[in-house]
């Protein structure tokens, strides 16, 4: 960890729940305040009058993100963690702008998106691309491989027809592909080449940042580290910057300079990758890291975390993740915890922080 | 381990082929292996490596086109290759009983918990149904079901994908069966609820006597779990040895290669704090329809040579610790190449 770049020290200095503007010169690349999501159909006009009068009760609304926090420096590499349900693709939608976020605001280099014309605010997303986890599903198999590539720039008025065979033989090149395979459709590849033409496809507009949910979770092991490699390459190459969304550990912590974990709704914990892997201070990151299966060869008493993710319609009060934690006390089931700085750049809400 | 106890399950050169119209191809290709009383055997392999084939054929699940060409499959003593559909029928579910992947492919949807269990029971024996709800109470109980009273009362859909799973592997465990095996059984599952999962399947197996066979793609869930794991690819199981063998000093080239490819495995970063690139095996897996002579490996390998043109031999490099090479690596070289 010595000397790192000055773009690298300002990400891990500045905890995501601090204000962006106090001392450092460099604003975020991408700063997600106060994100609330909830999914649940807007009641119509006879739905409101039956509540205002008593008659129906209000709809359950699932509260997939509850006031979440998190500020992206450019060339960081932040890892987003947490259980099915706990709401991490959903942010990870709201920071490409496939989700509209219930309340909050979504600051790209310092200016809020949402608040930009239309025009400007498709300019500006072009610099934020994602990259799905299903690389069957999210190619069209009725494309060839060319028009995948070229289809979003030319849209975009970024290249023109007569600079298309070229601009897609660089991409493909990029992504360690032979160009030769531009007129195959995507059935005719396997699941690491998909993944590789999906990657492919997000670089096209010249991304600056990149969304990657669950990018290869689909994949074997063997397939995957290649992608990963590559992943590491553009990295170098291009300065791109990754919000990198799994649930495997051992992925995250191989690529991320900071880590978030999330639980139903909340991020819980937040630092510097090397730092959360051998200091997690939060329960419930104690207990993931103590779960997640390691090559070591032991015989391991699974048995840290009781329970499963309660239901995001009926969120427990308090601190989300008291029914399961085996420190909860009295405070835990009355008050929710907030981000704390425990040590430089690592913030863990909980109440046994302070004690 | 034990030399006195007779294995529950010994497989002996099985090979399932598959006719098609390009030729046959051999999805399975003289596997053998034996799993004792109370073990927990792990097969490893990535996607079409056959470890699933192998499963479903000693279950006698292979349908048309496919068909077991060669090998036995022996059940405490007993030859089950060529055995009559209505004996099969008596054997799976009861001696031997096999968890899926996704928990709704076993569970019929539209009947409650308690109908499809005290089905299974009154299928293999002649119990009251009273008698049959009480052994599945006590086999939801044994899973880490809380309330299963409640439970069996339940639809499949009202349950989440953790407790499925859970109903999955009680409903396998119903007749106490001699012979488990569970097919990727936790990879749809959340880490917590995995690390559960995985916890009460090694009690249970260990107390009952059962043998376990796990397949996976996950080299990390096995360090946890196996006694003894075999590493398969293309067909071939290409090492098996106990799990500190297998993982912790690597003969084959495609199981070092599989472990480095782990992420988990290589955490120191560089000075600057970036991680290394992970080493990974060039190219990918080969078609079964096209499969190289000799070594599948070979042209992956890089300590390939002319003679791995030919089908390698299986070396014995430790007691129990088998690698089919010609260019097995060390124990050293195994350790950190």
């Amino acid at each position: 960890m010595s000397a790192p770049q000055p773009a690298r020290t300002a990400a891990l200095q500045e905890a995501p729940a601090q204000a962006p503007a106090n001392g450092s010169t460099i604003a975020p690349l991408l700063e997600l305040k106060a994100i609330r999501k909830t999914f649940g159909a807007q009641p119509d006009w006879v739905e409101r009058l039956g509540q205002r009068l008593g008659w129906l009760q209000p709809a359950a609304m699932v509260q997939a993100l509850d006031g979440v926090d998190l500020s992206i420096a450019r060339g960081e590499v932040v890892g987003l963690v947490g259980e099915s349900g706990c709401g991490k693709s959903t942010l990870g939608r709201i920071a490409v702008g496939l989700h509209a976020p219930s309340s909050g605001r979504r600051l790209w280099r310092g200016t809020d998106l949402d608040a930009l014309p239309e025009a400007e605010r498709r300019r500006a997303g072009l610099g934020i691309q994602m990259i799905f986890q299903d690389p069957y599903a999210s190619l069209n198999p009725r494309l060839r491989v060319r028009d995948l590539l070229a289809e979003a720039p030319r849209v975009h008025g970024l290249i023109d027809r007569t600079q298309q065979a070229e601009f897609v033989a660089a991409l493909l090149r990029q992504v360690g592909l032979d160009p030769a395979v531009a007129d195959r459709f995507p059935h005719q590849f396997s699941g690491g080449q998909r993944a590789r033409i999906g990657i492919a496809r997000a670089l096209a507009v010249k991304p600056e940042f990149l969304v990657c949910d669950e990018a290869v979770a689909a994949l074997d092991v063997s397939i995957q580290a290649q992608v990963l490699n590559l992943f590491m390459r553009l990295r170098e190459e291009l300065g791109l910057t990754y919000l990198f969304i799994s649930h495997d550990l051992g992925v995250v912590r191989h690529l991320s300079d900071r880590v978030a974990i999330m639980y139903l709704g909340r991020i819980v914990e937040s630092a510097p990758s090397a730092e959360i892997f051998s200091r997690p201070a939060h329960p419930y990151t104690q207990g993931l890291l103590a779960e997640a299966p390691t090559l070591k060869v032991e015989k391991k008493r699974f048995l840290a975390i009781q329970g499963e993710l309660p239901s995001p319609l009926a969120p427990p009060r308090g601190c989300h993740f008291h029914p399961r934690c085996p420190h909860a006390f009295e405070r835990c089931r009355l008050e929710a915890p907030y981000l704390q700085e425990i040590a430089p750049g690592h913030v863990s809400a909980c109440h046994l922080n302070g004690a | 381990m034990n030399a006195q106890r007779e294995p529950t399950l010994v497989v002996g050169r099985l090979t399932t082929r598959f006719a098609g119209l390009g030729g046959a191809v051999t999805a399975v290709d003289e596997v053998s292996f034996n799993v004792a009383p109370g073990e927990v055997l792990g097969l490893v392999g990535e996607s079409g490596s056959g470890k699933s084939m192998t499963g479903f054929s000693i279950l006698g699940l292979v349908d048309p086109p496919g068909e077991i060409t060669g090998g036995s499959i022996r059940l405490k003593g007993r030859e089950l290759r060529g055995l009559p559909a209505r004996e099969w029928r008596a054997l799976r579910g009861d001696r031997i009983a096999m968890i899926f992947q996704d928990p709704m492919m076993t569970l019929n949807p539209v009947l409650r918990i308690d109908t499809q269990m005290i089905e299974t029971v009154r299928a293999h024996r002649r119990v009251s149904r009273d008698a049959a709800r009480e052994m599945a109470r006590d086999a939801l109980a044994r899973v880490g079901i809380p309330s299963p009273d409640e439970r069996l009362r339940a639809y499949p859909h009202q349950l989440s994908g953790g407790m499925r799973q859970r109903v999955a592997i009680a409903i396998a465990l119903l007749n106490a069966p001699d012979l488990i095996i569970a097919d990727e059984p936790t990879t749809a599952l959340d880490v917590t609820i995995q690390a559960q999962i995985l916890f009460e399947m090694q009690t249970l197996c260990r107390e009952s006597g059962t043998a376990l066979i796990w397949i996976t793609h996950d080299l990390a869930v096995v360090a946890g779990l196996a006694d003894r794991v075999c590493v398969m690819y293309a067909g071939r199981i290409v090492e098996q040895g106990s799990t500190a063998q297998v993982l912790e000093t690597p003969a084959h080239p495609y199981t070092r290669g599989l472990l480095d490819s782990t992420p988990a495995a290589n955490v120191q970063p560089d000075k600057a704090g970036r991680p290394q690139p992970l080493r990974q095996i060039p190219g990918m897996a080969p078609s079964l329809k096209e499969l190289p002579a000799g070594c599948a490996f070979r042209p992956r390998c890089t300590r390939a040579s002319t003679l791995c043109e030919q089908t390698p031999p299986e070396v014995e490099l430790a007691r129990g610790h088998v690698a089919r090479c010609f260019h097995p690596l060390s124990a050293a070289e195994g350790l950190k190449s």
